[in-house]
C-alpha cells in the first residue's frame, strides 16, 4: 500500500507543498488539520498522501488551532512523530500551547507560511505572528527558498528530536508559500536512515507509566524553566552539525545564517525571509555596480539566536542596516531582529551604526529600490533610528 | 449498561489511585477518581484538564497516578486525548505500540467541560475518537476559589454570584450537558453518581468498552464540600439526595435509546420522589433560598423530567 519514493528527483513545488513532501519522506505518524490561509494547501497536500496511501498517518480534523496543537501535544507524549501548520491567527489562537509545548519538551515539528495578524483583517505576508511566538521556547528556522523549505523540515526532526525541544519552520507567506519553484527531492529512505526513531526518554505509556504536566511549587518551577532555557541554548551546536551533516548525506547544507558578498563589504542588510533576502541580493548587486562594496545577511536559525555568527558576519561594516517585517509596538526599536542584534552588540561590547528598517508588512512590496536607499542610507547618513519604509505617512 | 459488576464483592480490588494526594477531605471528586481509576484498569492513558483533580494529584515530585498521565491546559483535554488515542492508533498499524490495547480516558471539571472545554469536547464526539470522557461535577470553578460555571445551579451562591441586596446568586439556569454531548450522536453517555458506587463502575466500564465504537461520556455527580458549604460527613448523602430528590437523575444514553437507572427509574412519578428541599437545605450555598424560589427550582425540575420521560419513550 506504501509508495515510497526511492530516487531522487526534481519536483516543481510550492513551499508549502515542500513542506508536505518533506512530511511524508519524514513517516509522520499523527497530524493535525486545520485551515487557514497561506498555510492551507500543506494540509491539503498531505491529506491527498493519506487518502492515496503514499503516507501512513492519522490526520486529525480538528476543530481550531489550538486543538491542533494540543493533539499533538497528546500525540507527541504517547511517542509518535506528529506535525501541523499554521499562520497568523492560528499560532496566536495555539499560543498559549506554544509554551506548553516546548516546557514539556516534545519534539513536534511545526510550519509557520508567516501572515500579518489582526487587525485589520490581512492574509498577506510579514512576520507579526512568528515574531510573536518567539521567545516561547521553540527551536525557530526562516527559510528563504522551497528547496530550503523541504530541507529544513527534515532537520527540524533530527534537531527536534534529539534536544527534545520543539521545532517551528517559518517562510513568506505567499511569496513563498504559494511560490513554484524547483525543488530536489531526497530518496525517502534515505531520509528515514537520516531520521531514525530516537529513543525517547519518557512517554505516555502503560508499561511505564509517568505523570506528564504536574503542579510545581516555587520550590521546583524555577528549575524546569531554567533546564529549558539552557536545552534551547544547546540547541545551536545540534543545528549546526546536523545541517552539516545533511549536507554530507544529501548534498545541499545552509548554515545557521548566510551571508552574501560580504567578505568585503563595508555595508550590510542583515535581515530574513526569502522575500526581504532575495531583493536585498539584488540592491547589494546594483550597489556594487555602482561602487558600495554592499552585502547581505540572512537570518536562518532564528532560535536560539546565533549571536557568535551574526556578530562575526558584521566585523568588517562600517554601518548596517536590519530589516524586519513584524512591528513591536512601544518597543525602545520596533524590530524585532534590530532588538535582538542590539542587544547581542551591547553585551559583547560592539557598537557601530545600525538602522532598524520597518517593511514589508502585511506584504506592502519591498522593491529592490527601497534596498538600495537603504544601502545609499548607510553611506551617506550613518546612524542609530529605527526607519518605517515603503508606509505613506 | 453492561452489569460487570453485580455486587460490593465484585468490584475491582487493585488501586491505582495513591493516596497523599491533597483533595479536601470528604472531597466527592476523590472518590470518583479512586473508582474511575480502579475500574479502567492500568492499561489506560489519563488526560486531565487543569482544575482540582489536576492540582491536587500532582505536585511534582509527587504523584497520585500510577497510569500513564498528562495534563496540559485547561481547555484542551479533549484535544489532547485525540492526540493520544491517534498516536495509539498509528503506532499500533507501524508495529512501534508495544502496550496492547490501551484505552484514553478524559477527567476534566465542570468549568473545563460546560465552559471553556466545550469546543474542544465538541471536536473530539464529533471526529467519534475512542476515547471515555468523564466529566466530575461539582457545580462551579471549585479550584479557584467557588467562581459560577456554566454548571451551577441557579440561585445557587458563589463568590461571583454573591448573595447580595440586590441580587442573590446565579441568575440562569444550569446546561444541560448531558444534551449537548447526546446531540453528537456518540455511542454511549450516562450520568452517574459518587453516592451509586455499583452503578457508576458498571457505567464506566460499559462507557470504556463502547470505546471501541466511538466516543462515550459520563457526567458525575460530585459534592464539594467547601464550594457548597456542609459538613465533610455529608458528602454520599447530599449526593445521594441528589438522587432521590430527582435533582440529579441517574439515566444512560446508549445507542440511541435513553434509560433511566435506579432509583431513578422511578421518578418520572414525582411522588416518589423526596422533597427537593431535603436537599437544598444541607447546602450552605441554598441557605439564602426563599419558599417562592424554592418552588420555581422545582417547577423547572419538574419540566426536566418531562422531558426526560419524552425521551426515555422514543
Amino acid at each position: 500500500m506504501m509508495q515510497i519514493q526511492k530516487t531522487r528527483w526534481v519536483e516543481a513545488l510550492t513551499g508549502n507543498y515542500a513542506t508536505a513532501y518533506a512530511v511524508k519522506a519524514a513517516d509522520v505518524d499523527v497530524i493535525a488539520v486545520y485551515p487557514i490561509t497561506p498555510q492551507t494547501t500543506i494540509v491539503e497536500k498531505l491529506s491527498e498522501f493519506v487518502a492515496n496511501g503514499e503516507l501512513n498517518a492519522e490526520l486529525i480534523h480538528v476543530e481550531s488551532e489550538h486543538s491542533a496543537l494540543s493533539a499533538v501535544v497528546g500525540a507527541s507524549a504517547a511517542g509518535a512523530r506528529v506535525f501541523t501548520a499554521t499562520s497568523s491567527q492560528g499560532l496566536e489562537l495555539a499560543h498559549e500551547i506554544l509554551h506548553i509545548a516546548s516546557a514539556m519538551r516534545l519534539p513536534i515539528v511545526m510550519a509557520v507560511p508567516a501572515r500579518a495578524i489582526s487587525a485589520p483583517i490581512s492574509i498577506h505576508n510579514d512576520y507579526g505572528d512568528v515574531m510573536n511566538a518567539r521567545d516561547t521556547g521553540w527551536i525557530i528556522y526562516i527559510a528563504a527558498s522551497a528547496q530550503e523549505v523541504y530541507d529544513t523540515i527534515i532537520q527540524a526532526y533530527r534537531v527536534a528530536e534529539s534536544v527534545n525541544l520543539p521545532a517551528m519552520v517559518a517562510y513568506d507567506g505567499f511569496l513563498l508559500s504559494h511560490t513554484v519553484e524547483p525543488v530536489e527531492l531526497n530518496d525517502e529512505e534515505e531520509v528515514r536512515r537520516f531520521l531514525p526513531r530516537p529513543v525517547r526518554p519518557y512517554t505516555l505509556n502503560p508499561k511505564r507509566p509517568v505523570t506528564m504536566g504536574p503542579l510545581a511549587s516555587p520550590d521546583w518551577y524555577y528549575e524546569f524553566k531554567y533546564q529549558q532555557a539552557v536545552a534551547l541554548k544547546e540547541t545551536y551546536k545540534v543545528a549546526k552539525d546536523v545541517d552539516a551533516l545533511y549536507g554530507e548525506k544529501f548534498g545541499r547544507s545552509y548554515g545557521v545564517l548566510e551571508t552574501y558578498k560580504m567578505e568585503d563589504a563595508e555595508y550590510a542588510i542583515v535581515t530574513y525571509g526569502g522575500a526581504a533576502f532575495g531583493n536585498a541580493k539584488a540592491a547589494a548587486d546594483i550597489a556594487r555596480e555602482r561602487g558600495t562594496a554592499a552585502g547581505v545577511v540572512r537570518m536562518r536559525l532564528y532560535r536560539p539566536f546565533p549571536t557568535m555568527d551574526l556578530l562575526k558576519a558584521l566585523e568588517g561594516v562600517k554601518a548596517f542596516a536590519v530589516l524586519d517585517r513584524a512591528i513591536m509596538f512601544g518597543s525602545p526599536a520596533e524590530g524585532p531582529l534590530y532588538k535582538d542584534i542590539a542587544t547581542a552588540m551591547f553585551i559583547h561590547g560592539v557598537d557601530k551604526p545600525a538602522v532598524g528598517v520597518i517593511h514589508g508588512i502585511g506584504q506592502r512590496t519591498m522593491y529592490v529600490e527601497d534596498m538600495y536607499k537603504i544601502y545609499t542610507m548607510l553611506r551617506e547618513n550613518p546612524r542609530k533610528e529605527v526607519v518605517f519604509m515603503g508606509v505613506r505617512i | 449498561m453492561k452489569l460487570y459488576y453485580k455486587t460490593l464483592k465484585d468490584l475491582p480490588r487493585e488501586e491505582l489511585f495513591a493516596p497523599g494526594h491533597r483533595m479536601c477531605a470528604g472531597c466527592g471528586a476523590a472518590i470518583a477518581m479512586r473508582w474511575i481509576t480502579k475500574t479502567i484498569g492500568p492499561n489506560a492513558v489519563i488526560a486531565n484538564a487543569t482544575g482540582c483533580v489536576e492540582v491536587t494529584t500532582t505536585p511534582y515530585p509527587e504523584t497520585a497516578w500510577m497510569h500513564p498521565y498528562i495534563h496540559v491546559a485547561f481547555e484542551n483535554s479533549a484535544a489532547v486525548a485525540s492526540g493520544v488515542e491517534a498516536a495509539i492508533k498509528a503506532l499500533k498499524r507501524k508495529g512501534m505500540w508495544d502496550a496492547g490495547d490501551t484505552k484514553v480516558v478524559v477527567i476534566a471539571g465542570d468549568g473545563g467541560t460546560y465552559d471553556i472545554g466545550l469546543q474542544s469536547l465538541s471536536g473530539m464526539l464529533e471526529r467519534r475518537h475512542g476515547v471515555l470522557y468523564i466529566l466530575y461535577d461539582n457545580e462551579a470553578y471549585m479550584n479557584t476559589g467557588i467562581q459560577r460555571s456554566g454548571s451551577t445551579p441557579k440561585y445557587a451562591w458563589t463568590t461571583t454570584t454573591p448573595v447580595g441586596t440586590a441580587v442573590k446568586g446565579k441568575i440562569q439556569w444550569k446546561k444541560d450537558i448531558m444534551g449537548i454531548v447526546t446531540a453528537h450522536r456518540v455511542p454511549y453517555a450516562a450520568t452517574a453518581s459518587v453516592a451509586y458506587i455499583l452503578d457508576m463502575v458498571n457505567k464506566i466500564k460499559t462507557a470504556l468498552e463502547y470505546t471501541e465504537e466511538g466516543p462515550t461520556f459520563l457526567h458525575i455527580y460530585a459534592p464539594c464540600v467547601p464550594g457548597w458549604r456542609y459538613p465533610e460527613n455529608k458528602t454520599v448523602e447530599i449526593a445521594r439526595l441528589a438522587v432521590e430528590t430527582g435533582y440529579f437523575p441517574l439515566y444512560e444514553w446508549d445507542h440511541g435509546k435513553l434509560k433511566l437507572n435506579p432509583p431513578s427509574s422511578n421518578h418520572l412519578d414525582k411522588s416518589k420522589r423526596k422533597p427537593l428541599k431535603e436537599y437544598l437545605k444541607l447546602q450552605g450555598r441554598f441557605a439564602h433560598l426563599t419558599e417562592q424560589e424554592i418552588a420555581e427550582i422545582e417547577k423547572e425540575l419538574d419540566a426536566y423530567w418531562e422531558y426526560l420521560g419524552k425521551l426515555a419513550q422514543l
